[in-house]
């Protein structure tokens, strides 16, 4: 198969997220001219994670094209030709080689629009691969999502499956809103079988990937599928766990999530990142406001520990499991049947 | 003076400059003068929050508008005012940032002027953007991005003078070196001999001029965007220059700068110094000056006139343009909001959100 082919790849083959993300961008580039891919190593290289592969030879160098190594430049340029018109979408390295071009994102790019009340709207969209569990060095491995999810004016989307990251990054670049793309890099190989194109509906809907009855798992990108897990173990026990896949961040479908906990009575929220004034905290505080005579506990976090990423050799310790999920699922308020269960 | 004063200036006054283009420079500079003196004025009558005078600087900010063309684009930061003005813009919609109701006042995409910029140096990156998008797209406009000689210590400055040169992407960016950056002297932003030499690093054409020069200023941008047009890639040119008045109302200067100083500089005023050649060379009579003169103060009176009438803000606006369709969360904050103003809403409730709480204390 050629990489141009991916898109017309018979439904139901298997295809990687890193694919799926590369089928995305080249239908997007083929439906709208003013589509265009730029960042560091994207064009000949085809990106360190290769998802921009075979864009710059089948697009040419002014759609597809390599920049200086300065990503507040990729940035800031990505704003002025969004201003002329273009739709960009540019490529950060790594989540926390992003923070150089924070002045430009949080001053500018989420600004835009309201300060010129409506007069320069950005459509562009930025990818930043993000998280750990790759086995990265320093720097190469942050949930970086709460910045983002912290500056009104961004949408935030945080794709967790196959089809979500092609559909997810169509509904992006097509969006008039400026969208942080995060891309959840350990989760860049795993495989579905997935007919592409496809739609999986608009930004800013969470969706149930698992139904249950006893409580509610919230998570997002690289953690869903740990969670899925979690309530895969939690069957065998007896425990019916359902299982939100957040989707979109910022902002955030609360009515999908606390119709879920309003069902099951419990909430655990599960992320990579840091609990402290993390994604978790703003969800944990809305389904207590809103579901809260419907809790038979308060609602727990399962994160990454308060710490600087750690060196990878010790990342699996600091990674949120399958365990510690459990033991907070354990945590909240059972009745005395269910705690031997639990 | 500093030896980095010293240094030449390798653009020179050009010997003769169109009458048209000689009589449009004075009477925008002339105009721009009455602008900001009335400005000025409000700040001292609090009508203004707050005002960053260009007085000195309407050479730099006459000229470079008057050296483009109406489809090229202005990238000004907040000191930009008399620029503004002199792109066509009302003059009330200009100080609208700085009275205080919103962050922009003018529609930029009908003047092709950015929004004011108060992050230093972001816009050189957004003008060096829109300068390659436009080339690949084979349209032949020429961005021209103002900066100040602090911000060329910035980031973002570096960032987009080589990303210009490397895409040749057909920017100006003109450096107004006024000497200062609120109190800190040019001689601690830069060890440099001259900021146009900072070019030759990024493989651009460096340019330094007498910025109360107009007709000089106007030839050196001039010269940058045809360069730029053809494919030449960008132009640093440094236009070396003085603020007469303090950074902005909020600022004492008498902190950091003689006053020995300033009086010095008073005598190469731009405006002044362009009268007295172009009365010496016949391109200006007495009449034609009590014309623009007249002008100039009808520009005031109608300017004072304006701000007679407060401005009507609308806070409901905040809402309104953050994203294309309000989220849920906007939505319920702007009722909540509407609530409060109207007086019957529940003015402590953040998110004017039916809490389930609420809901089932009521059943």
């Amino acid at each position: 198969m050629t990489a141009g082919t991916v898109s017309a790849a018979p439904r139901g083959a298997a295809v990687t997220l890193a694919g799926a993300l590369n089928s995305a961008l080249r239908d997007a580039l083929r439906a709208d001219d003013d589509v265009v891919v730029f960042g560091e190593d994207v064009a000949v290289l085809g990106g360190v994670f290769r998802v921009t592969d075979g864009l710059a030879r089948e697009f040419g160098d002014d759609r597809c094209f390599d920049t200086p190594l300065a990503e507040s430049a990729i940035v800031g340029t990505a704003i002025g030709m969004a201003m002329y018109g273009r739709r960009p979408v540019i490529e950060m390295q790594f989540d926390a080689f992003a923070y150089p071009a924070f002045e430009q994102l949080v001053s500018h790019v989420a600004k835009f629009r309201a300060r010129t009340r409506g007069a320069l709207p950005l459509p562009l969209t930025v990818r930043i691969p993000y998280g750990g569990g790759i086995g990265g060095v320093e720097h190469h491995s942050d949930s970086s999502e709460v910045y983002y999810m912290a500056t009104p004016g961004l949408t935030v989307v945080a794709p967790a499956t196959v089809a979500d990251a092609y559909s997810m990054l169509r509904r992006s670049i097509e969006s008039d809103d400026p969208v942080i793309f995060l891309e959840p890099k350990r989760l860049y190989w795993q495989k579905e079988s997935v007919g592409l194109p496809v739609d999986t509906g608009p930004l800013g809907w969470a969706a149930v990937r698992r139904s249950g009855t006893d409580a509610t798992l919230i998570a997002h990108g690289p953690a869903v599928p740990v969670a899925l897990q979690a309530a895969e173990a939690a069957a065998a026990d007896g425990l019916s766990l359902e299982v939100v896949d957040l989707r979109t961040l910022a902002p955030f479908d609360e009515e999908t999530v606390c119709a879920s906990v309003r069902r099951t009575g419990r909430a655990v929220v599960v992320h990579e990142a840091h609990g402290f004034a993390g994604p978790g905290a703003e969800v944990a505080a809305t389904v207590t406001e809103r579901c809260f005579y419907h809790l038979e506990a308060p609602v727990l976090r399962v994160t990454g520990y308060d710490v600087p990423y750690p060196p990878p050799l010790v990342e699996r310790h600091y990674l949120p499991g399958v365990a510690r999920i459990l033991d907070a699922v354990g945590r909240l308020e059972w009745p005395a049947r269910r705690t031997a269960a639990a | 003076m500093t030896a980095v004063l010293d240094a030449p200036m390798t653009a020179p006054a050009p010997a003769g400059l169109p009458r048209e283009t000689a009589l449009a420079l004075y009477r925008a500079m002339v105009l721009g003068r009455a602008f900001d003196t009335t400005a000025t004025t409000f700040t001292r009558q609090g009508r203004l929050a707050v005002y960053p005078s260009s007085r000195g600087q309407e050479a730099c900010q006459v000229a470079p508008v008057l050296a483009l063309r109406p489809t090229d684009w202005v990238f000004p930061t907040y000191r930009e005012s008399v620029a503004l003005l002199t792109r066509g813009i009302a003059p009330v919609e200009v100080l609208t940032l700085f009275r205080g109701d919103r962050h922009c006042g003018y529609d930029p995409r009908a003047h092709r002027a950015a929004p004011q910029c108060t992050p230093l140096a972001t816009q050189c990156l957004h003008a060096a953007g829109l300068a390659d998008a436009a080339r690949t797209a084979g349209d032949d406009l020429v961005a021209l991005a103002f900066v100040g000689d602090g911000a060329t210590s910035e980031g973002d400055f570096h960032e987009a003078v080589n990303y210009a040169a490397v895409r040749r992407a057909p920017v100006v960016f003109l450096v107004q070196n006024n000497q200062y950056a609120i109190s800190v002297p040019l001689a601690k932003q830069t060890a440099a001999r001259t900021l146009a030499d900072k070019a030759a690093g990024y493989g651009a054409a460096g340019v330094r001029v007498d910025g109360n020069d107009a007709p000089a200023v106007h030839r050196a941008v001039a010269e940058a965007a045809e360069r730029a047009r053809a494919g030449g890639g960008p132009t640093l040119v440094e236009a070396v220059t003085y603020r007469m008045e303090a950074h902005t109302n909020a600022d004492d200067d008498t902190r950091y700068r003689p006053r020995e100083e300033i009086a010095s500089w008073a005598r190469k005023d731009p405006v002044a110094r362009l009268e007295r050649l172009l009365l010496a060379d016949g391109t200006l009579d007495e009449a034609a000056a009590a014309a623009v003169a007249d002008e100039a103060d009808g520009l005031s009176r109608t300017l004072r006139r304006d701000f007679e009438t407060p401005p009507t803000c609308d806070p409901a606006e905040m809402f309104r343009h953050v994203y294309r369709h309000p989220p849920h969360r906007l939505r319920a904050q702007a009722a909540a909001l509407a609530g409060e103003l109207a007086g019957a809403g529940d003015g402590e409730r953040a998110d004017g959100e039916q809490t389930d709480g609420e809901q089932e204390e009521g059943s």
